[in-house]
C-alpha cells in the first residue's frame, strides 16, 4: 500500500514537472501595428496548440529599437522573441545577436516566403527573421479627382507623370494638395522616402569605395524636385508629416496622391475609418524617365530570437506559428482577407480569395520589383534600398534627415541641405574608419 | 499699505488666471475628450470639440486588449515605494543639514543637485549593465531604488526648506528634556514639518508616477508601469489616437484625482517660505 502511494505521488510529481518544463511563458517585444494588435488577439490559438503562454510588450517604434538594441547588445535576456526590421537583421546576425533560423520544420515551408524579403532578413545566405509582413512603397491616388482632371494614371507612372497629376489635382481653396510625401526628419521617416527618390533619380548614398556621393548632380536633381513637389503641391507644414499625419490627411480626402508603404491601402480602402475608400486607385512608384530604378522600397517586419534566449524551443514554435501558412487563414477567417500580413509569402498572392483584395496584385509587384541586393543604377558596397544596411546608417540618415526637413520648411536651400549632409556623411564614415 | 482692489481688476485678474488655468490644462482636456471619439473623428479637420458623438468604444478596446490594473498596481507600488524610501533617507539627511550645518553643507547642497543636471541617458548603459548583474531587470524592487536616488535631491532639497522654517530652539528644549535624537526627529521635527513632508511626498508621487525614461528602460512585461502602458498605444504604421487619448487618461486619471484633492497642501507646500 505504502509502495502504491509512494510510486503514484512520484509519477505526479515527474508528471507536473514535466509539463511545467514543457509550457514556457515566452515575452515577445512588438510595435502597435494592426497586424500586431491581431496577433496578440490571436495568441490564445498559439498557446491553446502549444500550451506556451505569451507576454507581451508593446513599445513605441524608436523606443522599441532601442531596448533591443540595448538588450541584445548587453544580452540582458529580457525578450525572447524581438519585432525587428531589415535593416537590423543582416547587422544583428553578422554581431551573433540572434539565432538561425534555418532549422524551421519543412511544413513550414520557408521557400514560400517572397525572394525579396527572404534576402533581406539572411545573413550569409542563412534566414535570421522570420517576416511578420512586408511592404514596399506605391502612389496611392484619387481616382475620381484623376477623372476630374481629365487625366489617368498610368500602372508604372514617371515622375513628370506624377508632377502632371499633383498640379492638375491641386485646388488649395478646397484644401484639397495634389502630393502628399513625408517630411519629418528620420532615417526612417523622410529619408526613407528621400532615398528612393535618389535612386529613382540615378543617384547612390556611396560609391564603391564608401565615399559619400550626396554632392553629385543626382542627388541635386532629386532632392530638387522632391522639394518642389512638396512646396508647390504638398500640404502646408509638410516638413513634420510622417507615415500617420499623411494618413489621416489621406483618409479625409485631403491628398491627390500618396507615395507611401503598400500597407497603408488597407487602410484607405476601410471604409469605417476612409473618407475616401471607395476611389483610391494603385500604381507602381514612380521613376526618372531613361532611369531603370524605381522609387520603392523593401522593408518587413520580422520576428527574431536574440542568441541567448533560455526558451529558444518555444520562440521558434511562435515564429512557425505566427509567420505560417495557417496564420494567414486563421486570420482570413476571423477579419477578413483583407486584413491578413501583407507581403511575407508567395502562397498568399496565389490564392484566388486574396487575388480580389484591390490592392494585392500592386503590392506583390511593387515589393517584387524591389531589389535591396542591387538598389541603385550605379554600382554600390551595400545592401538596402531605403536604408544602407551599415550600423553608422541610423546616424547618418537621422542627421541628413534634420537637414532636408529643414529645406522643406524653407530654412534652408537645397543646396546648403545637400552639402551639410555630404559633410556630415564624409566626417561620420570617416570617423567610423571606412 | 495694502493696495486698494478695485472690482475692474479683481475681474481682470480673476479672467486671467482662468485663461492661463485653461490654457495649461489644454492639452489634458483635449486628450479626454479625444478618447470619447471613434478614430476618425479624432483626426476630423475641422476638430471636433463636443459636438460628436460620445463613445466609450476605446476604453473597452483598451480594457480589453491590457491589464490595466497589473500596470496600475506596478505604478502604486514603484511610486509610492520611491517616495516612502526617499523620505526614511532624507529626513535625517535634511535634519542634519538643517540643524548641524557645517561649512560644507551649502556646498553638499548643490553637488546633490547637480546630479541632476546630468542627462538621464548618459548612465542608462552603465546601470542597465548593473541591473543585469544584479538581476534586477524589470524588478518593481529595481526601479523602486532607482526613481528613490533620481527624486533624492528634490527631496533633500525641500525638505532642507521646511526645516530651516523650524526654530532651532524647539528642538533644543526637547533634548534638555532628555529626548534622544531618534525622539527628537520622530516626535518633534516631524510633527512640526507634517505640511512641508506632505507636500514633498505629493509632489515625488507625482514625479514618480510619470517618470517616463527609467520605466520604459528597465522594464519589460512584470514591473511595467503606467508610463509602459500608454508608450504601448503608439504606432509607427497606424491611426489610434483614439485609444492612444483612452490609454493616456485611464493612466493620469488616478494622479490627477490625487492632485485634485491635495491642492490645498501642495500650492501650500509650494510656496512655502517663499513670502518671508
Amino acid at each position: 500500500m505504502y509502495l502504491k502511494n509512494a510510486l503514484c505521488a512520484a509519477t505526479a510529481l515527474t508528471l507536473i514537472t514535466a509539463t511545467s518544463a514543457f509550457a514556457d511563458t515566452i515575452t515577445i517585444a512588438t510595435v502597435n501595428n494592426g497586424d500586431m494588435i491581431r496577433m496578440q488577439g490571436l495568441a490564445d490559438d498559439f498557446t491553446k496548440k502549444t500550451g506556451h503562454e505569451v507576454e507581451w510588450v508593446t513599445l513605441e517604434e524608436n523606443v522599441l529599437r532601442q531596448r533591443v538594441t540595448q538588450d541584445v547588445a548587453a544580452k540582458g535576456g529580457q525578450f525572447d522573441i524581438m519585432t525587428i526590421g531589415m535593416y537590423e537583421t543582416p547587422i544583428w546576425a553578422a554581431n551573433e545577436w540572434l539565432v538561425s533560423l534555418a532549422d524551421l520544420p519543412a511544413s513550414y515551408d520557408a521557400d514560400d516566403i517572397l525572394p525579396a524579403m527572404r534576402a533581406g532578413l539572411s545573413h550569409d545566405g542563412t534566414l535570421y527573421a522570420a517576416p511578420f509582413y512586408g511592404e514596399s512603397s506605391m502612389i496611392m491616388y484619387r481616382t475620381d479627382l484623376m477623372e476630374k482632371a481629365g487625366l489617368t494614371m498610368p500602372d508604372a507612372p514617371t515622375w513628370s507623370d506624377v508632377e502632371a497629376a499633383a498640379k492638375a489635382m491641386t485646388d488649395k481653396d478646397n484644401e484639397i494638395y495634389g502630393v502628399c510625401l513625408r517630411g519629418k526628419a528620420g532615417w526612417g521617416e523622410n529619408m526613407a522616402f528621400i532615398t528612393t527618390v535618389a535612386n529613382s533619380f540615378g543617384a547612390r548614398w556611396f560609391d564603391e569605395n564608401w565615399k559619400p556621393q550626396l554632392d553629385t548632380p543626382e542627388w541635386k536633381a532629386a532632392v530638387t524636385f522632391y522639394n518642389d513637389l512638396l512646396n508647390n503641391y504638398g500640404p502646408p507644414g509638410a516638413s513634420t508629416n510622417g507615415f500617420n499625419e499623411n494618413l489621416a490627411l489621406f483618409q479625409q480626402g485631403k491628398c491627390g496622391m500618396w507615395i507611401d508603404a503598400t500597407v497603408a491601402a488597407s487602410f484607405v480602402t476601410n471604409p469605417n475609418d476612409s473618407t475616401v475608400a471607395d476611389s483610391v486607385g494603385f500604381a507602381l512608384a514612380p521613376n526618372k524617365e531613361g532611369v531603370d530604378k524605381r522609387a520603392n522600397w523593401l522593408w518587413a517586419w520580422a520576428l527574431a530570437i536574440p542568441a541567448g534566449t533560455q526558451k529558444e524551443a518555444a520562440a521558434k514554435q511562435f515564429i512557425e506559428w505566427a509567420t505560417s501558412k495557417e496564420y494567414i487563414e486563421l486570420v482570413a477567417s476571423k477579419e477578413g482577407w483583407a486584413n491578413v500580413p501583407p507581403g511575407a509569402r508567395t502562397s498568399l498572392y496565389e490564392n484566388p480569395d486574396y487575388q480580389k483584395v484591390p490592392f494585392a496584385a500592386m503590392t506583390l509587384e511593387s515589393i517584387n520589383a524591389a531589389n535591396p541586393d542591387a538598389p541603385t543604377v550605379q554600382p554600390v558596397p551595400y545592401v538596402g534600398i531605403q536604408y544602407v544596411a551599415i550600423p553608422e546608417w541610423a546616424g547618418i540618415g537621422t542627421a541628413a534627415g534634420q537637414e532636408f526637413s529643414a529645406m522643406v520648411a524653407g530654412q534652408q536651400t537645397v543646396e546648403e541641405a545637400l552639402s551639410k549632409a555630404q559633410a556630415n556623411t564624409a566626417e561620420e564614415m570617416e570617423a567610423a574608419g571606412y | 499699505m495694502a493696495r486698494a482692489v478695485t472690482t475692474r481688476r479683481k475681474t481682470i485678474n480673476t479672467v486671467a488666471a482662468w485663461a492661463i488655468g485653461l490654457l495649461i490644462f489644454f492639452p489634458i482636456l483635449w486628450t479626454i475628450l479625444t478618447s470619447f471619439k471613434t478614430e476618425a473623428q479624432a483626426i476630423n479637420d475641422p476638430p471636433l470639440f463636443l459636438f460628436f458623438d460620445w463613445t466609450l468604444e476605446n476604453y473597452a478596446v483598451v480594457q480589453e486588449r491590457s491589464d490595466y490594473m497589473r500596470f496600475l498596481w506596478n505604478s502604486v507600488i514603484i511610486a509610492g515605494g520611491s517616495t516612502v524610501l526617499g523620505l526614511i533617507v532624507a529626513v535625517p539627511a535634511a535634519w542634519s543639514m538643517a540643524f548641524v550645518p557645517s561649512k560644507r553643507t551649502k556646498d553638499i547642497l548643490m553637488w546633490m543637485l547637480s546630479t541632476k543636471m546630468l542627462p538621464a541617458v548618459g548612465v542608462l548603459y552603465p546601470i542597465y549593465l548593473l541591473f543585469i548583474e544584479m538581476g534586477l531587470l524589470d524588478t518593481r524592487i529595481g526601479l523602486t531604488i532607482v526613481l528613490m536616488l533620481i527624486n533624492l535631491p528634490i527631496i533633500v532639497w525641500m525638505l532642507y526648506t521646511y526645516f530651516k522654517e523650524i526654530p532651532g530652539e524647539i528642538l533644543e528644549a526637547a533634548r534638555m528634556d532628555g529626548a534622544t535624537l531618534k525622539e527628537e526627529i520622530l516626535y518633534i521635527l516631524t510633527p512640526m514639518a507634517i505640511p512641508g513632508i506632505a507636500s514633498t511626498l505629493l509632489l515625488n508621487v507625482i514625479l514618480a508616477w510619470n517618470e517616463a525614461f527609467w520605466t520604459l528602460n528597465l522594464t519589460a512585461a512584470k514591473a511595467a508601469p503606467l508610463t509602459a502602458f500608454i508608450a504601448s498605444y503608439s504606432s509607427p504604421e497606424g491611426l489610434f489616437y483614439a485609444k492612444l487619448s483612452a490609454a493616456s487618461t485611464m493612466a493620469i486619471a488616478p494622479i490627477l484625482i490625487l492632485g485634485w484633492f491635495s491642492q490645498k497642501q501642495l500650492v501650500r507646500g509650494l510656496t512655502f517660505g517663499a513670502v518671508k
